[in-house]
């Protein structure tokens, strides 16, 4: 498909902008524009017909079933995107004065009550920008906290498990902590041995995924986060996997001290192609001095933005934060109520129930109930028939579904991540598996079927070794390469381990 | 493209599998076939700059493949005098040749007492089939 | 349980569904599904939520608090200060509704999105065209949080922790750099105005063994800045400049990557996205090709398939945080890719003489604007783009109440972030305002200054 510069021809426009009856002052010249950016050159017809194009080439979860593992792809109700549509959300300006935003500050004040009661802690900053922000933001708390207790330069090092996301451990650098690593134990949890003998004096605290990234809760959560208390460390609890246990288990109540929500996985802001997220941190009392810049509080029946935060760590973010996601996230859990819990159970029954159709089948790690995902591996696919989680994937393309997430977790094997969510009915839940099973039935009769795949999308499996050395992240006009014309760097291309 | 798999025995490795020739007071350092196989067709390759030192089993620099990432571990402790431009151009030359055209850096060598502790090529082998 | 499944309009589950799932996963009950759960973390109570919103409830609950809100469609709005009211032209709209766009995620899997990387493609290269640079990510954050990735890049392209901000940029964005500096392990230093703009001969004393500076085009008091000179006044100190530009300026202003910046970077929102009360927008960071390797989140490039054909996937990934971990360029995964998109379409929608028409009717508004208030500016002798600040001779905060009350928002209280700007105002003028509306204005600053 060609690019919408491609199809641009000089003189062709869309847009007809005012022009008053004004003169326009001379730029000066040492600051003017020589050469107009070559933007897009074409009339509304054809831009509306080229964007539609390309969403028809894009798969979403209104497409089909998108069991993205750790992504929580879940229904995006239409009545969110009423809502934030609202000119008094949308055209209402950051700095209003605060008599002229007080529905936008109670809806972020509500927002905040909620979110505090769903984590089980006490305070919550609404200001991060993402997951990985509030991980930063949560971390940023940790430093702030132990140097308000002249325990800055002892506390260096944050512990992570070897299940974490990436995020976690690339998180702990940008906020200038060393790096520890624990083990999993072999149910799945965190090796308690290991853990003991790396928490110290200069442990400042842990981040935790919990349920972790293999879909199982830590059965021995408790004892973990006494290890760190006693330790006078503290304890980050990574959201991620918050849409197993609403209404169930409540990170405070588990001994955690800061978490982090991901308002696009739980609670429904559309994930947008790659977002916007929403990354708000909830925290105990103690660590409420130091949340980020601005917090929304109430004073009777007023609400206001309060800067006046002495040992803040600052501002994380321009302005008050995501607002839009905070409406949309509101809207969804306003939809559901108390019964916020029954949206984790359904769930994690989906989950379960998936696990229980296709585990005779592919290998289980760990045999556990699962909670709202579970990992699988291709390993003795691999190993008998050559058949890997990657090729797995590419077939289920094939059968209309999103393939779950693969390759991770790292210290599971040729890894399939599968995450349903509470959103999909038992049919689809069914199909999946059948298509799953088929697979594996093909992987022995006909691996050529599966190793080929993609059989049925808009293109095959692409060349990432030539877009890695290549490296052409831009159109460049005339000069643009042919690399259709250059040969093929690599075949098949596999995630490979060893990261 | 790729090598077939060796591991010659006028060389020297480190466990974590980076090969060493040593030559008077110098060496040429390179990572091995398995190396190369585990990371599949390389992409890049981050040298240290020349003259700066290096420290036994410590990373001089970075070689990466499209969906991995790895350190080079230095076998042996000295000064890089010559990094192999060759690759910093053409990375893959390390999956094509290993142990010869795909050599990253040349260094010479600070602690030459070194070399006694590292593994010969039967040792090394012995290692990767623990793996 | 006797609870029915079907408990929320979101949840497809019936009664007959759940049994035979629980069968078939061997289990007797929802609640025997968490029992490795340990007894003393099991949350037992009810959640202290207000009751379910049927759909009709819920949107009248929202409109309520809506209503709260004075938008800039009820008040003649002069407010901009980093956030601007900018024509959103309809296309927009529909095309981020489309169910594809809003519901897929990263394109982890380039097969099945090969239309939101080509996207994403077309994005860098619309920031690449209006900055003059060689590469841009999918999206930041905001404005502010790629002025923090610009510090970490340049910390580690020059080996050197000093990051030097102009006090002009954006106050925002100042104080998140101010964040994020004891982490990233830098020291930060601030260089004063004069006359409202930044003076090179002081900016290049202050780049001495910095990493980078950071200036904003046009900056935050509405001044064109001498900004080939600054970023000389850099280049001296082999520290790297980075300009923080107005993406609707591009038109008219010349583009960073053409006089010497290493970096631009800026927020997107004035580009496809309302104001939405401050987000979610996108920032957007653009570097010369050298940098390549430390550009934060993600970035997509062509390559073709095993047939031949033209294809995008995520690229250069080695840097990110899923595979480099510990020492990856930045821990961001989610992106803003939407409102990126959103910022795409509309630059498609406006094409290169619209971008330059939509900044020629921002400034013939606006110096129509200085000359009908009959106040005087606070730095007269300084050219400006779509923002100016004046004096309105009494404490702002008064005169913005005052001519509040009378249906007019006349701008933003510079004293907020600058100490000595007492009685100083930040006016905005964006395409969507008028000569009459200008008039307005004018009539009610008379009102409440005189």
């Amino acid at each position: 498909m060609k690019l919408i510069f491609e199809k641009s021809k000089q003189g062709r426009r869309a847009a007809v902008v005012p022009k008053p009856d004004l003169p326009v002052p001379d730029v000066p010249e040492e600051l003017r524009r020589r050469q107009l950016p070559r933007l897009p050159e074409l009339a509304e017809p054809e831009i509306v017909r080229h964007f539609t194009a390309l969403a028809d080439r894009t798969f979403g979860v209104d497409t089909g079933f998108y069991p993205l593992g750790s992504c929580t792809m879940k229904h995006n109700p239409r009545v969110n995107e009423r809502v934030v549509a609202l000119p008094g959300f949308r055209d209402l300006h950051p700095l209003q004065e605060e008599d002229g935003s007080q529905g936008a500050l109670e809806l972020m004040w509500r927002l905040q009550e909620i979110l505090a009661e769903v984590c089980g802690l006490h305070a919550v900053s609404l200001q991060p920008a993402a997951g990985s922000q509030g991980e930063l933001t949560g971390l940023m708390l940790m430093r702030a906290y132990f140097a308000d207790r002249g325990e800055a330069e002892q506390r260096t090092t944050v512990i992570t498990a070897d299940t974490a996301h990436g995020t976690n451990p690339a998180s702990v650098t940008m906020a200038g902590y060393q790096l520890r690593k624990v083990e999993t134990d072999d149910r799945g949890n965190l090796d308690l041995d290991d853990l003991r003998a790396k928490v110290d004096e200069n442990t400042a605290g842990l981040m935790l995924t919990n349920p972790s990234t293999l879909g199982l809760f830590d059965e021995h959560i408790q004892e973990v986060a006494a290890i760190f208390h006693d330790a006078g460390a503290l304890l980050y609890y990574d959201g991620a996997n918050l849409n197993a246990v609403c209404g169930i288990s409540r990170p405070g109540d588990m001994g955690f001290d800061i978490v982090h929500i991901n308002l696009h996985k739980t609670f429904s802001q559309p994930h947008g192609g790659g977002g916007p997220g929403g990354g708000p941190i909830a925290v105990r009392d103690m660590l409420e001095p130091f949340l980020p810049v601005p917090a929304v509080v109430r004073d009777g029946e007023r609400f206001r933005l309060d800067y006046d935060r002495p040992k803040s760590i600052g501002k994380v973010r321009g302005y008050c934060g995501p607002f839009g996601v905070f409406v949309r996230s509101y809207a969804f859990i306003r939809a559901y109520g108390p019964a916020l819990r029954r949206m984790s159970e359904v769930a994690v029954l989906n989950a379960n129930y998936m696990l229980a159709r296709l585990k005779d089948t592919f290998e289980l790690p760990f045999d556990r109930l699962c909670m709202h995902e579970f990992v699988l591996s291709a390993r003795a696919l691999k190993r008998e028939h050559g058949i890997t989680a990657l090729d797995v994937a590419k077939r289920l393309m094939d059968y209309r579904f999103h393939p779950p997430t693969i390759y991770f977790p790292l210290i599971v094997p040729e890894a399939l991540m599968i995450e349903p969510t509470e959103t999909e009915a038992k049919e689809t839940l069914d199909a999946f598996c059948e298509a799953m099973l088929e697979i594996a039935h093909d992987a022995a009769t006909n691996p050529k079927l599966l190793k080929d795949a993609p059989h049925h999308r808009p293109v095959r499996r692409l060349d990432e070794v030539k877009a890695a050395k290549r490296a052409v992240v831009r159109y460049r006009f005339d000069d643009h390469p042919d690399l259709a014309g250059e040969p093929s760097q690599g075949e098949a291309l596999e995630a490979h381990k060893g990261a | 493209m790729a090598a077939d798999e060796s591991y010659p025995d006028d060389l020297k490795y480190h466990r974590e599998h980076d090969w060493a020739r040593i030559d008077g007071d110098t060496a040429t350092l390179g990572v091995t076939w398995y190396a190369q196989d585990a990371l599949g067709e390389l992409v890049h390759f981050e040298p240290p700059a020349e003259g700066a030192s290096v420290a036994k089993d410590e990373s001089y620099g970075e070689v990466e493949s499209v969906k991995a990432v790895s350190d080079l571990i230095s076998p042996l402790s000295g000064e890089v005098t010559e990094v192999n431009q060759a690759v910093v151009d053409e990375p893959e030359k390390v999956n094509e040749d290993p142990y010869g055209d795909g050599w990253l850096v040349k260094i010479r060598l600070s602690e030459p007492g070194e070399v006694d502790g590292l593994l010969d090529a039967s040792a090394y082998k012995q290692l990767l089939e623990e793996v | 349980m006797s609870r029915s499944a079907a408990s929320s309009p979101y949840l497809s589950l019936t009664d007959a569904d759940q049994e035979a799932m629980l069968e078939a996963i061997g289990v007797s009950s929802i609640e025997d599904l968490f029992r490795e759960i340990p007894e003393g973390v099991r949350f037992r109570g009810e959640l202290e939520l207000e009751p379910a919103l049927p759909e009709a409830e819920l949107v009248a609950h929202l409109e309520e608090l809506a209503a709260r809100n004075v938008h800039t469609g009820q008040e003649l709005s002069f407010l901009g200060a980093g956030i601007y009211d900018h024509y959103v032209p309809a296309i927009v709209d529909a095309i981020l509704a489309r169910g594809e766009f809003l519901t897929a995620y990263t394109p982890y899997q380039p097969e099945m999105s090969q239309g939101v990387l080509q996207a994403i493609f077309e994005y860098q290269t619309v920031i690449c065209e209006l900055t003059g640079m060689d590469v841009s990510n999918a999206s930041g954050y905001d404005g502010t949080t790629v002025a923090a990735d610009a510090c970490f890049v340049a910390k580690h392209a020059t080996g050197r922790s000093k990051v030097v901000l102009c006090e002009t940029l954006n106050p925002q964005v100042r104080q998140v750099v101010k964040t994020y500096a004891p982490g990233f392990g830098l020291e930060v230093v601030e260089v004063p105005h004069h006359d409202g703009t930044t003076d090179p001969d002081e900016l290049r004393q202050a780049a001495d063994e910095a990493a980078c500076i950071i200036f904003q085009q046009p900056n935050f008091f509405g001044c064109l800045e001498p900004a080939p000179e600054l970023a000389a006044a850099a280049n001296d100190a082999e520290a790297l400049p980075v300009a923080h530009v107005d993406p609707v300026s591009l038109g008219l202003l010349e583009a960073p990557g053409h006089y010497g910046c290493a970096l631009a970077i800026g927020e997107g929102q004035g580009a496809g996205n309302y104001q939405s009360c401050g987000g979610p927008h996108y920032g957007f960071i653009a570097m010369r090709s050298d940098y390549v390797r430390r550009m934060p989140g993600r970035i997509v490039g062509e390559t073709t398939d095993l047939a031949g054909e033209r294809g995008y996937v995520l690229t250069l990934q080695t840097r990110e945080q899923h595979i480099r971990r510990e020492k990856a360029t930045s821990n961001i995964t989610t992106n803003q890719t939407l409102l990126a998109l959103a910022g795409l379409v509309h630059l498609s929608w406006l094409g290169p003489q619209g971008l330059q028409e939509v900044g020629e009717t921002c400034m013939a508004l606006a110096d129509h604007a200085k000359q009908q208030l009959g106040l005087p500016l606070l730095f007269p002798d300084k050219a400006t783009f779509k923002e100016f600040s004046i004096r309105v001779g009494r404490p702002a905060e008064e005169a913005i109440r005052a001519a509040r009350e009378r249906g007019v928002h006349p701008g933003y209280a510079l004293k907020r972030d600058y100490a000595g700007m007492e009685d100083a105002l930040l006016v905005c003028v964006t395409e969507k305002k008028t000569p009459r509306d200008i008039e307005r204005l004018a009539e009610v600053l008379t009102e409440v200054t005189g």
